[in-house]
């Protein structure tokens, strides 16, 4: 092991951070990478250009899949899935809502493919059971009186935050490896087939570091093909798929419920908490940076999510959140949802390149067994002969990472019973000790943290007012704290209700448009954020 | 509890009870009209206190010191804005009424002048507006003379921290400090504003807090608080601690629900009976009808079925939050009678991409058409035929403003219910010489 250390060297500028192993991309595969490593004793330095999960990893249903989804179109994935979602369930139950998951045909959808559903699963050694559309709606009374055909399935939930920021708090306790939010990869050094150096830039002190290590991951996600290039490797090709979103203001189902038909928009609905997930569209881009919902997206999710849950049109929704998918090309199709889930690693050979790999593809529920095969390589080219060991050490439980998981907070603060400890959240009952916590401790944690990055370690901000009111009071802490102690204070505090808003764009009607007439009021109208600039 | 059904008979029926409701209320009671006000409580209990004209103009976002000259201009820029309707005399007489009303009933306020107030925010912004509560005078005062001052926050009061207030106005504001203390006899936990400003109506509770607070100024002669001094009497218990402390004290808003709103709310509610007026506020008025006679409201609350009967009706019903408008998937939405409602072609546009955009959202843009009398039109004001010649409608549910960031909520809400007022108090009078006549 070996440990990282800051130079400044007096004539050169940059700092250099030192570690054996620079994994680019803070999403889970990333964050299990800098996990699977450290338990085999490696050190590794963990960079984000923005923070952890801020791609498709925090952007999607959060269902940990049984691989029923999957069985009629791409075997392989369905199988993966299926051991994955066993071994997560044992080693990670912190992070995961066993909740079941249901397929469910209605009325105009094919019977022939509904007949033949228990069979794909029986291919891919996934439990399927059939149950009548009598008791289907008797433990889910929201479904749709059309329903024809209903199954049951060991479909779970997943909190994808909770599972990056623990694995990345275990990688630290391990073998002290860091992760740092806000850097991005600017350019590599590369001598005699061998990456020397990594040039990145904070995004925040907008200062250039260098980090140098001895094998260089690349597991960005989306990002992963334009991360390759920079090092010049061409073997990297990905489609990309955007996917839109929405959450519900309530929990419309306890379990998984999925349309029992080949992948199409608005077909899985998945409980998370106190809300519901409805999802998802698929639509070609070559954006990377600047995806957002439309309001024909989430009109076209409601639709087709109003076919097995009809209160689903009338449901309130308070946000709603695009994200793109990282797809593999394959030659024969060139169509998002025909494009296999499975994952790719390239340990970059071909390219000249010796100490360079790149994993991309697959899926939040195989996050693990990704980072496994790259731990894998990674680890023999260090010449470390230990073995992966995540498919049977649990991970850890750990304290400032806690905050992400719906329920947690109010459980907490219930059991503790101290009445100084103020809830600054109220929709989540988010109190000051878990901020404290949070700005201490958590993974990422730093001395003037944005609302933004609070907001991602925990629930504040994720109720039905999406922080307009939590925002102030959180910010309003945190200058009382010290942590703020200027206008800049203000300007994170804008900055994430702009952030928040992105997300509730195209869903604010009925009670949310109430909601944001208020919220509206009381930043701009009242406080000025909106002119800022001005003053 | 018997339900019993009640019949009331008035010349005007006002309906809401948001800013521009009461406003239309006082009015009426000045011409001596005779008035029932109805209708859900609407946004009172988030105003600030602050009553804004023109804080800002609507589409650059620049502060607007002098609203009459910022009048003059939206007059140019946008003709359709329910300000530049009303002549700027009528405006300031409406805000001479509005406030000289809150001050006889025991709310003093600064009358309107002929600049903005620069004033302070619970976030330690600055926010122009044309008038203020006696109670908060003084804090823009000592901001503009740049007086040494200490901001008090609370042990336990959550969301208004001194030291934020102070941190983001030190650069402009070099001798203000922050300091905290318990307020008495509520040290432990999280303590409210609401809870804390009744308190301070009894003497004995003033007296001990004037002890913390001189304590807290040190050598300091001017201190601010959060806006929780009194319910009923802010600028007694203001005089009293002042009087006690030896220091000159002064208000600053705190988020929503305020003290400050809910003062006006109570005193409200206090002081329409006592001066005659039918007040029937918390109950959403369910339907809306016409007939050659009149006007038919109906409504029910704990003891059962109310029916007003009116000759004239002001529609105050706000918008989103106050339930005048209903935003739906499909469309915006008048509530009570489905009035056509002027908005943007799809729900696409509504808004910006960023929420802080300078340019405001059209979504706020929407609203109700009006003719010159303050009349709500029917076929979306095409033909410019008055939905029903007894109904006007006044505040911020009207179209082409944007209220939050023109800083001008109170403006449109008192001036447009001082224009409906006068014209419904006209055919109010033109129907009395007819039937006197006949």
């Amino acid at each position: 092991m070996m440990p990282t250390i800051i130079d400044k060297p007096a004539e050169t500028g940059e700092p250099t951070l030192r570690t054996d192993v620079l994994i680019i991309g803070g999403g889970v595969t990333g964050a299990g990478i800098m996990r699977d490593l450290a338990l085999r004793g490696i050190h590794s330095l963990l960079i984000d250009k923005r923070d952890l999960c801020a791609g498709a990893s925090g952007g999607n249903h959060g269902l940990l899949h049984s691989g029923a989804r999957y069985v009629s179109n791409d075997l392989h994935s369905a199988i993966e899935c299926r051991l994955e979602n066993e071994i997560l369930k044992r080693l990670a139950p912190q992070c995961i809502e066993e909740t079941g998951g249901l397929f469910i045909a209605v009325e105009g959808d094919d019977p022939g493919f509904a007949e033949k559903f228990p069979e794909f699963c029986s291919a891919a050694g996934i439990h399927c059971e059939e149950i009548s559309p009598a008791e289907a709606r008797r433990l889910e009374p929201h479904l749709s009186e059309k329903l024809f055909k209903a199954y049951s399935v060991p479909d779970a939930t997943v909190d994808p935050f909770r599972l990056a920021l623990e694995n990345v708090a275990h990688a630290r306790l391990l073998t002290n490896s860091i992760y740092r939010p806000h850097t991005e990869i600017i350019s590599f050094e590369i001598t005699d087939g061998r990456i020397c150096a990594a040039i990145c830039r904070d995004n925040r002190t907008k200062c250039i570091i260098r980090i140098e290590a001895k094998q260089y991951i690349n597991a960005g996600g989306a990002w992963a093909m334009n991360i390759a290039g920079k090092a010049g490797c061409t073997d990297v090709n990905l489609l990309y798929s955007k996917g839109t979103l929405l959450i519900s203001h309530d929990r419309m189902t306890s379990r998984v419920i999925n349309r029992l038909r080949p992948p199409a928009d608005g077909d899985i609905l998945v409980p998370g908490g106190t809300v519901s997930v409805l999802g998802t569209t698929s639509v070609q881009t070559d954006n990377l940076e600047t995806v957002r919902p439309t309001v024909e997206e989430i009109d076209r999710n409601v639709l087709e999510g109003a076919a097995m849950i009809p209160a689903l049109a009338t449901a309130r929704y308070i946000r709603a959140f695009s994200r793109v998918r990282p797809l593999l090309q394959s030659s024969e199709s060139e169509d998002g949802r025909e494009a296999t889930r499975g994952f790719s690693l390239l340990d970059h050979t071909s390219q000249g390149l010796s100490n360079f790999c790149t994993i991309t593809g697959g899926k939040l529920t195989t996050f693990r067994l990704m980072a496994e095969k790259t731990s894998d390589l990674v680890a023999r080219r260090l010449g470390n002969s230990e073995s992966c060991t995540t498919d049977r050490v649990p991970l850890p439980n750990g304290d400032a990472c806690r905050w992400t998981e719906p329920g947690a907070a109010p459980r907490y603060w219930y059991k503790a019973n101290n009445s100084e400890d103020m809830i600054l959240c109220e929709c989540e009952m988010v109190p000051q000790s878990a901020i404290d916590e949070i700005v201490k401790c958590a993974p990422g944690a730093e001395e003037e943290m944005t609302l933004e990055a609070i907001a991602l370690r925990s629930r504040a901000g994720k109720g039905p007012c999406q922080g307009s009111f939590c925002g102030i009071r959180i910010a309003s802490y945190l200058y009382d704290r010290g942590y703020y102690h200027d206008k800049t204070g203000l300007i994170h505090m804008r900055d994430f209700f702009n952030e928040r808003f992105k997300g509730m764009r195209t869903v604010i009607w009925g009670q949310q448009a109430a909601q944001m007439e208020l919220a509206e009021a009381l930043h701009c109208g009242l406080l000025g954020l909106d002119s800022l600039d001005d003053e | 509890m018997k339900e019993e059904a009640r019949n009331f008979e008035t010349d005007l029926a006002v309906i809401g009870s948001g800013i521009a409701g009461f406003a239309a209320s006082i009015f009426a009671l000045n011409r001596k009209i005779n008035c029932a006000q109805v209708g859900n409580t609407g946004a009172v209990a988030y105003t600030t206190g602050y009553l804004d004209l023109l804080g800002s103009s609507e589409e650059l976002q620049t502060p607007i010191d002098n609203p009459w000259e910022g009048l003059e201009q939206l007059k140019k820029a946008q003709p359709n804005h329910p300000l530049s309707r009303i002549p700027a005399a009528d405006i300031r007489k409406s805000f001479e009424q509005f406030t000289a009303f809150l001050g006889e009933c025991g709310i003093a306020y600064t009358a309107p002048q002929d600049a903005n107030i620069t004033a302070l925010t619970p976030a330690g912004t600055l926010k122009k507006t044309l008038c203020v509560p006696a109670t908060m005078a003084e804090g823009a005062k000592a901001f503009a003379d740049k007086i040494p001052c200490v901001i008090i926050d609370f042990k336990g009061l959550k969301g208004f921290s001194a030291r934020q207030v102070v941190a983001n106005l030190k650069a402009k504001w070099p001798e203000l400090t922050a300091a905290r203390i318990s307020f008495p006899d509520m040290d432990k936990g999280e303590i409210y504003p609401e809870v804390m400003a009744r308190a301070l109506e009894v003497p004995a509770t003033r007296t001990r807090l004037a002890e913390l607070l001189k304590e807290a100024a040190g050598e300091v002669k001017v201190i601010g608080v959060p806006a929780l001094l009194g319910m009923h009497n802010p600028d007694l218990v203001r005089t009293d601690l002042e009087r006690l402390t030896n220091l000159q004290i002064f208000e600053i808003p705190t988020m929503p629900p305020s003290v400050p709103g809910i003062r006006l709310r109570e005193m409200f509610e206090q002081v329409f009976p006592q001066k005659g007026l039918t007040l029937i506020p918390q109950q959403k008025v369910t339907s809306l009808t016409f007939n050659v006679d009149g006007a038919f409201l109906k409504l029910s609350d704990n003891y059962g079925p109310i029916t007003i009967h009116s000759k004239a009706v002001i529609l105050a019903t706000g918008r989103f939050l106050s339930g005048g408008l209903d935003a739906n998937i499909t469309g915006i939405t008048e509530n009570l009678l489905n009035l056509p409602v002027t908005q943007p072609l799809s729900r696409t546009d509504w808004y910006h991409d960023e929420y802080t955009d300078h340019r405001g959202h059209a979504i706020h843009k929407a609203g109700i058409e009006i003719d010159s009398s303050f009349r709500p039109l029917c076929n979306g004001g095409k033909d410019g035929k008055a939905y029903n010649e007894r109904l006007f409608a006044a505040g911020i549910i009207l179209a082409h403003q944007d209220w939050i960031r023109g800083r001008s909520g109170a403006g449109i809400a008192i001036a447009t219910a001082y224009k409906a007022v006068e014209a419904a108090e006209k055919f109010l009078n033109f129907h009395k010489v007819k039937s006197n006549v006949e």
